[in-house]
């Protein structure tokens, strides 16, 4: 039996989650309204928000292996908070891609996202973040059952996507691709290896 | 001063005084005398600016001072776009040596104030276009390139000339990482370097450039993506065979040789078609060469411009 969490202590961990996430977005907004952006202002808004989303999806991963480290389990009450915020934060950059960048034309749009492949990845991750941020209810949890965790394990490729999407951007100094890709690769390694220890474990008796 | 008396972009003698009461007034805003600021580098640069000419179209604003120092690439200081302002404190440009190398009449080092004191500096207002798909309007001050080489009486054997940046990783913390191979080097075939708009550049906004610019002097070939000048030079040689250039050598199939700025010649990565001017929010569309095309098209007829680019 895993020790529980105080009721105290998640609503404290709660405020601390929705004021760490919208720390980023109050920044911005209080930068942009007070000219402080910097020279290319489009970009400058794209690389924060960008970047900020894919902090919160490598936090949201890393709730499940925490979870299995700590036990934990009300951890998970936090999973589809944190996958919401970094899905804000995707809409944002995203938003800004298809007003600024592309002045909303589905031609200019379609020709970068079949042109170039840091693009297609990025667009790729963006269009596979939607279906499971609508399906993130529990309504649709029900609904769903079983089905609903093999289609959240999109967030899998969905990282992968955002790091390539990263790492392509880049001209030349890819320290901070390489920072996050790594983050992401132990993070995604993490689950494996419960998995991979209790098939050994099921061929064994159980300690009782 | 033959070079202001006949003005090249005709559009700007519309906005001439305008902008340039404009720009007094910016000026004067950040607390920057025109006189004082500039006579730090060389008194010529104060007496030189009542003749500024505006070197840009109708709708090129003058980017603010803050962007033109604050917003650079200058790997030497780090890759991020605020980097070289915040870290660039470390370069000593005073006194400044530059060697004369290769095939010239008479090589060796030479002390940049005494090299330029025979020259009058010009100011240029220079669209400036990054490959990265941004852009400036830029008021630098400098010497026409043509002036300099005209004075250093290169051989018949100079068909390119080449810029070296300085190379010190205590004065240049960015060198401690090999992102780029150091030293950065660029270079420009002979007519380009001996065109009426290429400036070896000293100053910016009627002051002495900031290390983060490029101090003490840097090159300025306007109708060339930015990373085509060079910073922080130490050594012009002029040499027989087309040089190495450092993004060329990093990235061949994105930097090429000539990176003239081309609207029809895209990045493998992002278009080349339309830009982010600084501040602005939508983008414009690139001007093939920049906007330069009436003063350079002319060097590169005949050339695949899609193959060289």
């Amino acid at each position: 039996m895993a020790k529980g969490l105080a009721r105290r202590t998640i609503v404290v961990a709660k405020v601390v989650v929705w004021t760490a996430c919208l720390t980023p977005f109050v920044v911005l907004c209080i930068d942009a309204f007070t000219n402080q952006l910097a020279a290319e202002p489009v970009k400058d808004i794209q690389h924060r928000t960008g970047l900020t989303a894919l902090i919160i999806l490598l936090v949201t991963l890393a709730v499940t292996p925490l979870r299995r480290v700590t036990g934990w389990n009300e951890l998970v009450k936090f999973r589809r908070l944190l996958g919401l915020f970094s899905f804000f934060y995707v809409l944002c950059h995203a938003v800004t891609y298809f007003v600024f960048d592309q002045s909303l034309s589905p031609a200019l749009i379609a020709e970068d996202v079949v042109k170039h492949p840091w693009v297609t990845v990025g667009f790729t991750a963006f269009m596979l973040m939607i279906p499971l941020a609508v399906t993130s209810t529990q309504g649709w949890i029900r609904r769903l059952g079983s089905r609903w965790t093999k289609l959240h394990r999109l967030i899998y490729a969905i990282a992968i996507l955002a790091i390539l999407h990263f790492l392509w951007l880049v001209k030349k100094d890819v320290r901070d691709p390489y920072f996050y890709g790594t983050v992401a690769l132990v993070l995604l390694a993490a689950r494996l290896w419960p998995r991979a220890q209790r098939r050994v474990h099921a061929t064994k008796p159980l300690p009782s | 001063m033959h070079l202001l008396s006949k003005p090249l972009l005709p559009t700007r003698d519309i906005t001439d005084e305008k902008t340039f009461v404009d720009r007094r007034a910016f000026l004067t805003s950040i607390g920057v005398g025109l006189a004082a600021g500039a006579s730090v580098l060389s008194p010529r640069l104060a007496a030189a600016a009542p003749a500024f000419r505006r070197w840009q179209g109708e709708e090129d604003k003058l980017t603010p001072y803050a962007d033109v120092t604050g917003y650079n690439n200058f790997y030497e200081f780090g890759t991020g776009k605020s980097d070289p302002a915040q870290n660039a404190g470390s370069l000593h440009p005073h006194p400044w040596k530059i060697e004369i190398a290769g095939d010239v009449k008479k090589p060796g080092i030479v002390d940049l104030d005494e090299f330029l004191r025979p020259f009058q500096p010009v100011e240029r207002v220079y669209r400036h276009r990054c490959v990265e798909g941004w852009s400036m309007v830029i008021p630098w001050s400098g010497i026409p390139l043509r002036d300099i080489i005209a004075r250093i009486e290169p051989g018949t054997k100079a068909k390119f000339v080449e810029f070296t940046t300085l190379h010190d990783p205590k004065q240049m913390p960015g060198q401690n990482r090999s992102v780029l191979p150091w030293p950065y080097v660029e270079a420009l075939r002979m007519d380009e370097a001996m065109n009426l708009l290429t400036l070896f550049v000293t100053g910016v906004y009627g002051k002495p450039l900031p290390n983060q610019n490029g101090a003490p002097v840097r090159l300025c070939a306007p109708w060339k993506y930015g990373f085509k000048g060079g910073k922080s030079i130490v050594r012009i040689r002029f040499v027989e065979a087309q040089p190495h250039t450092t993004w060329n050598i990093a990235a061949p199939e994105e930097y090429g040789f000539y990176a003239n700025v081309n609207p029809t010649v895209d990045h493998p990565r992002w278009t080349q078609a339309r830009e982010h001017r600084a501040g602005e929010f939508f983008k414009r569309k690139t001007l093939m060469f920049n906007g330069y095309a009436e003063q350079v098209a002319s060097m590169y007829t005949g050339l695949d411009l899609r193959a060289n680019f």
